[in-house]
C-alpha cells in the first residue's frame, strides 16, 4: 500500500477511492526532490501512515478491482440487490457495460467474450431470480473450462436466511458448477475474494467463479489494498510437467506403429496450437480433433483426419479404434468420443496431457499421465524427440503402412450427403459459407444438429474460430456467445449457425445485439423440427416423433424486422449462394433463414452406448 | 476396499458441503465424516471413510485435490501403518437382573458406565470400529435404547526410519 502511494507524493486515498491532493504542506514544497530528502522522508512516512486508513465502499472497490483486471467489458442485468454496483460502475464510466435481455444471455455472452479472447468473462446478475438465470450459463462455461466470474447481488447479510424478497443461496446452488465461489460477508475481505476469483478462473484448469456480495457490502467501507500477485495455500495447479513421464511417452513413440493425436479443448485454451501442428509434422502422426478442439490443429491440414466421436469422421474413429498409441492432449475421454469404453481402442497404449489430474485416468486407463499445461508439456516432448529421435523421414518411412491404412479408410468413407437439386440441405449451406468465409470468421454454434453440421463441414484453421457448448451441450447458447465474441473482436465477423429451435431459447438477445450495433449474421437452419431428437426418435423410436415436431414456428424474417434488423430467407437450393451473399454484405445485423431438407440426419453417427466402430453411415 | 481418507480443509463456510456435494454429485460412497478444528484455526480436519476399486479412490482423492478449499489429502490406509478410534455411547436397558452382567463386560471391554439411571446405564466405549461392533453386539441381547456414534478418526503412525 506505502509503495503505491509513494509514486503519488501529496496525495492520498479520499473515501471516493481516488487519489486527491491534499496539504499538510503546500503542494509546490512538496515535489519529488524535497521527497528524497532524507528529513523529509520520516515525516511524510509518518504523514501517510494516517492517510492510508482512508476508506473505500464495497462498490467502488468493486469498480476499482475489476479496473485492475484489466476488465474491459461486462454483461449484466440490474435489479434490487445490484443497484449500488452499477450506480457505482456508472460513476466510474470506464467499463463497458452490455445491458443483455436475459441473465443467462449475460452468461453465455461472457462465455463467448472469454472464448473469443482467452480473457476473463466478466457478467453481473441481481440476487434471486437473476443470479438463478445465470445458472446454465455458468454450467456452460465449467463444462468448458471457460475463465469468467460472475458477480450476483444479494439481500443484505441480516436478512440472508430469513427467506427475503429475491433471496435465494446462489452459493449453494451454483457448488456443483463453480470451480469455487464465495460470499462476501465482511467488506474487509472483498478485495482479496475478488483478486482470488480472477485468478482462480484464468489459471490450472480454468472456470466460472462466482461471488455473492450482500446488498450492505456494497455500500460498507474499508481500506482498499489490492495485491499484485495472490498465492493460495490451497490451490496451487501444477503446470509444469515432469520431464521423466514426458521421456516415457518419447519412449512409446519409439516403439509404436500406429500412432493418433487425439486433440481437445485443452489445447485450444493453453495456446498449444502451434506446438501440436509441430510435433505432428515432426513425427508424421495423424491428428483427429474433439468438437472442442476444433480450430487447436488446421481443418484444412492434409494430417487432419477429422473430429472423432458419436458425429465424427468414420477415418478418424477408426483410426483411433485401431491405434496402436493414443497421445491425449487436452481431452478428457468423454463419453461422446470414445463411444462403449470397453472396446474403445483395445490396442493402444495411452498418453494424457492435461493440466486436470481429475481427467486423468477417469474414464479410461491411462498408461503415461502426465499433468501440466499442453503447451509446456508439448514443447517438453519435441524437445526431447528432436534431441533422441529420428529424422523427420524416418518417421515417416516408418508409419508410411499406417497412412496407407488411412487413407483408405478415408476413401471408404469420406464425409459427405446426398445432394438434392429441389431442396436445400443445410451441409451445403455450411459448405457455401465456409467457401464464402474462409476461415476469417468467428463461428458460434447452438446445439444439435446445427452443430455437428458445422463441425463437419466448415474447416476451423485458427483456434478460437469456433465457440460451441461442448460439455452441456446448451441450446440457446449461440446467439448471446456471438455477442460477446463481437464484443471482443468489434471488427471481425462473427456469425451464429442456429436451428430454429435453439435460436428460439435466446432470441430476446437480438435486442441486446442491436442497442450494441453489433453486425452479427445469423444463419437459421429451419428444418421445423427439434433435429437432433427427431434423428433419435427416427433411428431408434420407430419414427414416433413425439415433441420435436414444431407445428408453428415464427417467421424469422418479420423477426429481424420487428428488431429493426435485416431478414432473408432461401427456401431453394439455387437462393442458397445469393442469400449467404447478400447476407455476409449486408451491414449490421442479419438473419438468414434456410428452409432445410426436414428430416435430414447427422451422418456418420455411433449410437449411444455402442462402440465407435459400430458407426451408421449416410 | 475400504479406505480411510484425511483431509485438511480451510476452515471457510461451506467447506464441508462442498467435500459433502462432491461425494453425492459424483455418486462416490461415504461412509462415515468427522470433523474439527486444528491448532490452526484456519484448517480444519476430516477424517472420512469411503470404499471402491483402485480406480474409485484414486478418483475420489483426485477431486478431493482439485476443490480449492482443500489444502491437503492423505489416504491413511495407503500410508501403511495407522491407529483408528471411534467413540460410542450406547444407553442400554439396565434391570435388576442385568445391571451386573453389563458392568462386567464393560470391565472386560475396558469400557465406562458414563450415566446411570433407575433403568438404563450410558456406557462409552472407544475403539477400532470392530470393537464397538462387539460391544454392540453383546449389549443388543439385553436391550440398546439409543446409540450415538461419532465416526472414525484416523492418524498415521509415525514412520520408523532404519
Amino acid at each position: 500500500m506505502g509503495a503505491a502511494l509513494h509514486k503519488y507524493p501529496g496525495r492520498r486515498l479520499t473515501d471516493s477511492g481516488f487519489l486527491t491532493l491534499t496539504d499538510p504542506w503546500k503542494e509546490n514544497d512538496f515535489g519529488l526532490t524535497s521527497f528524497r530528502q532524507k528529513d523529509r522522508f520520516r515525516d511524510f512516512h509518518q504523514y501517510f501512515e494516517v492517510t492510508i486508513m482512508a476508506k473505500m465502499a464495497g462498490k467502488q472497490m468493486f469498480v476499482e478491482a475489476l479496473k485492475r483486471e484489466g476488465v474491459e467489458v461486462i454483461f449484466g442485468y440490474p435489479g434490487g440487490a445490484i443497484i449500488d454496483l452499477y450506480d457505482a460502475l456508472d460513476q466510474d464510466g470506464t467499463i463497458k457495460h452490455v445491458l443483455v435481455r436475459h441473465e443467462q444471455g449475460a452468461a453465455h455472452a461472457a462465455d463467448g467474450y472469454a472464448r473469443a479472447s482467452g480473457r476473463v468473462g466478466v457478467c453481473l446478475a441481481t440476487s434471486g431470480p437473476g443470479a438463478t438465470n445465470t445458472v446454465t450459463g455458468i454450467a456452460t462455461a465449467y463444462m468448458d473450462s471457460v475463465p469468467m466470474v460472475v458477480f450476483t447481488g444479494q439481500v443484505p447479510t441480516a436478512l440472508i436466511g430469513n427467506d427475503a424478497f429475491q433471496e435465494v443461496d446462489i452459493v449453494g446452488i451454483t457448488r456443483p458448477c463453480t470451480k469455487h465461489n464465495y460470499l462476501v460477508k465482511d467488506i474487509k475481505d472483498l478485495p482479496r475474494v475478488i483478486k482470488a476469483a480472477f485468478y482462480i478462473a484464468r489459471t490450472g484448469r480454468p472456470g466460472p467463479v462466482l461471488v455473492d456480495i450482500p446488498k450492505d457490502i456494497q455500500n460498507a467501507k474499508a481500506e482498499f489494498t489490492y495485491d499484485e500477485e495472490i498465492k493460495l495455500r490451497s490451490y496451487e495447479p501444477v503446470l509444469d510437467p515432469h520431464i521423466k513421464q514426458i521421456e516415457k511417452a518419447y519412449q512409446l513413440f519409439e516403439h509404436c506403429k500406429r500412432p493418433i493425436l487425439y486433440v481437445g479443448g485443452g489445447a485450444v485454451i493453453s495456446g498449444a496450437h502451434e506446438e501440436v501442428r509441430e510435433l505432428a509434422e515432426l513425427i508424421h502422426a495423424p491428428v483427429a480433433t474433439t468438437l472442442m478442439g476444433l480450430g487447436a490443429f488446421p481443418g484444412t491440414h492434409p494430417m487432419n483426419i477429422g473430429m472423432l466421436g458419436m458425429h465424427g469422421t468414420y477415418c478418424a474413429n477408426m483410426t483411433m479404434a485401431n491405434s496402436d498409441l493414443i497421445l491425449a492432449i487436452g481431452a478428457r475421454f468423454d463419453d461422446r468420443v470414445t463411444g462403449k469404453v470397453d472396446a474403445f481402442a483395445p490396442h493402444a497404449k495411452i498418453i494424457h496431457i492435461d493440466v486436470d489430474p481429475t481427467s486423468i485416468q477417469k474414464n479410461v486407463k491411462v498408461d503415461i499421465p502426465i499433468v501440466g499445461d499442453c503447451r509446456k508439456a508439448l514443447q517438453k516432448l519435441i524437445k526431447v524427440i528432436t534431441d533422441n529421435g529420428r529424422p523427420a523421414e524416418t518417421w515417416k518411412e516408418r508409419f508410411s503402412p499406417w497412412w496407407e491404412q488411412i487413407a483408405a479408410w478415408e476413401k471408404r468413407h469420406p464425409l459427405g450427403y446426398k445432394k438434392d437439386p429441389n431442396v436445400i440441405k443445410p451441409q451445403y449451406v455450411i459448405e457455401t459459407l465456409y467457401g464464402m468465409t474462409k476461415g476469417r470468421a468467428i463461428i458460434t454454434t447452438e446445439v444439435g444438429q446445427n452443430q455437428m453440421w458445422t463441425a463437419q463441414f466448415y474447416k476451423f484453421d485458427s483456434p478460437r474460430s469456433i465457440l460451441t457448448s461442448g460439455g452441456l451441450g446448451t441450446m440457446g447458447y449461440g446467439l448471446p456467445a456471438a455477442i460477446g465474441a463481437q464484443m471482443a473482436f468489434p471488427d471481425r465477423l462473427v456469425i451464429d449457425i442456429a436451428g430454429d429451435g435453439s435460436i428460439q431459447m435466446n432470441i430476446q438477445e437480438l435486442a441486446t445485439a442491436m442497442e450494441q450495433r453489433l453486425p452479427i449474421k445469423i444463419v437459421i437452419l429451419n428444418n421445423q423440427f427439434l433435429g437432433m431428437v427427431r434423428q433419435w426418435q427416427e433411428l431408434f423410436y420407430d419414427r414416433r416423433y413425439v415433441a420435436t415436431d414444431f407445428t408453428f414456428t415464427p417467421d424469422f424474417v418479420k423477426i429481424a424486422d420487428a428488431y429493426s434488423a435485416t431478414g432473408l430467407r432461401a427456401t431453394r437450393p439455387d437462393e442458397v449462394e445469393d442469400v449467404l451473399k447478400k447476407g455476409l454484405d449486408t451491414p449490421g445485423l442479419v438473419i438468414m433463414e434456410f428452409a432445410i431438407a426436414r428430416e435430414e440426419g447427422v451422418f456418420p453417427m455411433v449410437p449411444a452406448g455402442k462402440a465407435t466402430t459400430e458407426m451408421l453411415l449416410v | 476396499m475400504k479406505h480411510t481418507l484425511s483431509v485438511l480443509v480451510e476452515n471457510n463456510p461451506g467447506a464441508l458441503s462442498r467435500i459433502a456435494g462432491l461425494f453425492s454429485g459424483r455418486g462416490f460412497n461415504i461412509e462415515s465424516l468427522c470433523v474439527a478444528a486444528t491448532l490452526d484455526p484456519t484448517l480444519s480436519h476430516m477424517t472420512l471413510t469411503t470404499s471402491g476399486d483402485d480406480l474409485i479412490i484414486e478418483q475420489i482423492i483426485k477431486q478431493l485435490n482439485r476443490l480449492v478449499d482443500v489444502y491437503k489429502v492423505v489416504d491413511v490406509t495407503e500410508e501403511g501403518a495407522y491407529v483408528e478410534r471411534e467413540m460410542a455411547l450406547i444407553k442400554a436397558k439396565a434391570e435388576a437382573e442385568t445391571r451386573a452382567e453389563i458392568l462386567r463386560m464393560c470391565d472386560i471391554f475396558r469400557c465406562k458406565v458414563v450415566d446411570v439411571s433407575p433403568k438404563t446405564y450410558t456406557v462409552e466405549v472407544t475403539g477400532p470400529k470392530t470393537k464397538i461392533d462387539a460391544v454392540i453386539e453383546l449389549l443388543k441381547p439385553i436391550g440398546i435404547k439409543e446409540i450415538a456414534k461419532t465416526g472414525v478418526i484416523a492418524m498415521s503412525r509415525e514412520k520408523k526410519s532404519l
